[in-house]
Order: C-alpha cells, then structure tokens, then sequence
C-alpha cells in the first residue's frame, strides 16, 4: 500500500491556509486591506401575487462611498432574484455561482427553477465556510408551489418570512414594515411601502444610500425596477457648464482614429494539430 | 496571597478602594424611552422592565419621573444611577423652593445641570451609566432633550434612547410634524413602543405614557399594547418549502 497522500485535485473556492499567518500578521500590527461591503438596506415582502425586492445601491468601503448606483439585486433565475448584504465579492460570486447551478439544473430536469433550491444550495455553501464568506441575503421568487420569501445569514441560517430586511438598514427598514405590513397588499402599496422601507434605510442609516431598486417578481413574469426612485440628486450643477479659462486657446482640432491592432489574414495557415 | 497568581490584582478585593465604587458594567437596565414634542408639550413613552442581564427581573419600574413644576424626566440605562440621579434632582430642586423667590427651574436649566453631571462624572471614569430623556414647557415655551453617559447633550422635536434611535427616530422623522394633538402624539408613540416591543429583546408589554403642559404632569397608569401575530405566513412557514424553517 503506498504511504504517499493521494493527489486530490484543486477544490476551488475559499483557502484556509493563510488565515494563521494573517491572524499573526494582524497581532503585530498589519493594517488588514478593507473589503468593499456594501453597507445597504434590503428588504423583501409578499403580497397578494407574489414577491417584491428592494435594495438600496450605495458600496462603502470603510467610510468612503465607492460606488453611488451599485446593483443589489442579482439574478438567480428568471422567477428568482436575490439581494445581497455583506461584503461585495462574496454577495456577488456566491450568487452568480448558484444562478449557475440553478441553470445546469434546470437543464437537467426540465422546470422552472423552485425557490427552496436556490435557498438549499446557497445555505450549505455559506454552511462550510463557517460564515467567512460574508454574504448576507434576501431571497425571493415565485414558482409552482407559490411565492417565497427567505433571509439567508452568513452562518448558514434561513428564515421563512412574510417581509424580512437585512443589512445595516435593517432596523429602520424593519420599523417601516413593522408599523404599516398587511397582509394580501396590491402590487403598487407593495412597491410603495418597500420604497418606503428603502428610503428609511438611506436616510437614517449611514451605510445606505442613493437610490432604490425594484424587483417584483409574480408568476410567470418578473419586472426589475432598476432606479425606481432617485431622492438623492445632485444639488446644484452649474447651468454654465465648463467653460476654458480665457488663455487658453483652442489651436486645432483633430480627431486620429486608431488603427487596427490586429490584422486578419484571409486564408492564412490552419492551427497545427 | 498571591503566591499563585502572578497577574496584577483585578478583582475589587485586592484593588484599590476607588476602583470598587464605579461603575464598570450596568446590572439591572431600562430600555428605550421615546419622546416628542406636540402641540401643548411633550409626550414621553418609556415601558416597565428592569432586566438583569438577559432575564426580565423587575417589571413595574417607573423610569419616568416630575422634576419640578415644569419638567419631566425619562431614564434608560442602570437602574440604580437613574435613583442617584432622582436624589441630585431632588436637592436641586429643593434648594430652588429654599430661594423662595417666585422664579423656578425650567427644563432648560435642570437638562444642562444633568449635562454637567454626566460629563463630569466621565471625566473622573466613573459615568451614570444612563441615557436620559429630559422634556417640559415653562412660559409656553416646550424644550426637549437628551444626554448619555457620556455627556452628550442635544435637543430636538424627537428624542429616543438606546434601541428608540434605530427603530423610532426613523418613523419619527418620517411622521412628526409640528402641532400633533395629544391623541396623535399618543398613537405616534404607541407605534414607536409596539416596533420597540416587537424587535427589542429586552422590552416588556407594559408601558406608560408621560404628559406634560403648562398646567403640569400626568403620568399614565400602566397598560399594554395590542400586538398582531396572525400572519399566515406565520402559521405554517415552511409551507412549500420543507426542510427550512
């Protein structure tokens, strides 16, 4: 029997193995890199026909706004989306990796896409990265067994919720709905009082900000709201526009287009085998 | 005594006589207390629950007092430092009376001379571990303020403490408005304690709700809160989804 280990092939993902090193890095002093996280309000509620989604769309990284218009709300299936909360990659590349998952699936067996799996594949993964994959979500969609709500924690833990919020917003998001939630709301009072929740958590929380996204999701048909509402407009633009200082004098213009980088040859030889 | 122990002393037996009279941590707490301003004066909201650590040990605490003829007093935080603070209050006012003069303490004053306090006792690194909601009106003028343990004061339309500043301020900012009338000053705050009592841990159904106008105070008796747990999401969550929860 050989003594060797078996040569098992790369797993992919998250690594372990720098962790004690940057634990003793960061004992002696080493400032840690901050992550873009994405601060952030994210609600969801159901109503008469189905799911509505919000999200605010400010990224901090630490105490600086990196980007003003982010997207919250990804993709899963065409009837589920899902908001992220938490650090921005691992929001981002956990959900594209189980929207992946979901469409293979879908392959596989021939149906739409149902709520609870995405919800299964994405817990076990955040499970077995014990929380170091940092992403906090709001899942919801509509499918044949009818619409669902789930708030997905970074440990792994679900909930099944009539309305659910997350992120540091969550609390004054959570006062709005607590206050005004009924059940069976139209479509519109929906949407209004997830704007509502949103633009509670942009103006009373730091971490949020910008404007609210929208997705409402219903049988058979999805509408994503990108933008819905703009409450944070630039205040004063100059209506003069830039204008050059008097010196300087515009000599000449010329516009040089660039030239093609690459040259195709018709006919040239095949690749080698 | 300690041969064994070779770390410095910590504990307040073998430390120095100061360090055993301050306060470290808090022992028995307060929640939120929300107030606001309306039409004829202040609104104040606190419950009743004086929790130990995470268990509900006292549930009639009155954490809102008079001061005066023309303030009322909230308090958050350790019990025991708000009764200190009852008993400050209580000199000063008394020495007011002794003055005889015709004038007395507004709420102004009496919520800078608690700012004084507050400040001074942190300054000495053994703080009234409170956050503290002071309102009134004197000659029809309403003020409303709050400070902390740590001596920050400020005044505003609405205050909250603790949980109050994430829960209510939002649906405050949101609903406030200048000349609420008593009953909708009540229903506002009643909102404000029902997502307090819903989302707090350490809330109890049982609240009190504190008035005061030019004429004087009212103190509400205790009463409870309608909650709603219908939701038929509620009944039977993982409907259609088995193996959640």
């Amino acid at each position: 029997m050989s003594t060797a280990a078996i040569e098992m092939p790369p797993k992919g993902g998250f690594s372990f193995d720098l962790c004690k090193r940057n634990k003793m890095l960061a004992a002696k002093g080493l400032k840690q890199p901050s992550f873009l996280k994405t601060g952030t309000t994210i609600v969801g509620l159901i109503f008469k026909d189905g799911v509505i989604l919000g999200a605010d769309t400010r990224a901090t990284a630490g105490p600086i706004v990196a980007d003003k218009n982010c997207e919250k709300i990804h993709y899963m299936a065409p009837n589920i989306y899902c908001c992220g909360a938490g650090t921005a990659a691992d929001t981002e590349a956990v959900t594209d990796m189980v929207s992946s998952q979901l469409k293979l699936h879908r392959y596989h067996t021939g149906r739409e896409s149902r709520v609870v799996t995405a919800l299964s594949l994405l817990k076990s993964h955040l499970f077995s990265y014990q929380g170091h994959v940092s992403a906090a979500l709001v899942l919801g969609g509509v499918d044949v067994t009818g619409p669902h709500l789930h708030t997905i924690y970074p440990h792994g833990s679900t909930d099944t919720l009539p309305y659910a919020t997350m992120g540091s917003g969550s609390l004054a998001a959570m006062a709005v709905f607590e206050s005004k939630y009924r059940e069976g709301l139209s479509r519109d009072e929906g949407v209004n009082l997830v704007a509502e929740a949103i633009c509670s958590g942009i103006f009373n929380d730091l971490g949020s900000g910008s404007n609210v996204d929208i997705c409402v999701i219903t049988q058979g048909n999805q509408e994503y709201l990108r933008n819905h509402l703009l409450p944070n407009p630039r205040t004063y633009i100059s209506e003069k526009g830039y204008s050059f200082s008097k010196k300087t004098e515009v000599l000449l213009t010329k516009i040089t287009p660039l030239r093609e980088m690459v040259d195709v040859i018709e006919g040239g030889d095949a690749m080698e085998e | 005594m300690n041969s064994v122990d070779s770390k410095p002393a910590t504990s307040s037996l073998i430390g120095s006589e100061a360090d055993s009279q301050r306060t470290l941590y808090p022992y028995v707490t307060g929640t939120s207390v929300v107030g606001i301003k309306y039409k004829d004066g202040i609104l104040l909201a606190a419950d009743m629950g004086g929790s130990y650590g995470s268990t509900l040990r006292y549930k009639s605490v009155e954490r809102l007092k008079p001061v005066g003829k023309h303030s009322l007093i909230g308090g958050s935080g350790e019990i025991s430092d708000f009764q200190e603070i009852m008993r400050y209050l209580d000199d000063l006012i008394l020495s007011d009376n002794m003055w005889d003069d015709g004038n007395s303490l507004g709420p102004k004053e009496v919520h800078n001379y608690l700012t004084r306090i507050m400040y001074n006792r942190r300054n000495k690194f053994n703080p009234l571990w409170n956050s503290l909601v002071l309102g009134g009106v004197k000659n029809g003028q309403k003020y409303l303020g709050t400070v902390n343990m740590i001596g920050v004061h400020y005044e505003d339309n609405h205050v909250a403490t603790g949980f109050g500043n994430h829960l209510a301020r939002p649906l405050l900012r949101d609903e406030w408005h200048e000349n609420l009338t008593f009953e909708e000053g009540v229903i506002l705050l009643e909102k404000c304690m029902r997502v307090l009592l819903y989302r707090d841990r350490s809330a109890v159904n049982k609240l009190q709700i504190a008035k005061i106008t030019e004429e004087g105070v009212t103190i509400s008796p205790p009463y409870a809160l309608k909650t709603f747990w219908n939701f038929s999401a509620f009944e039977n969550p993982t409907l259609g989804a088995e193996g959640s929860w």
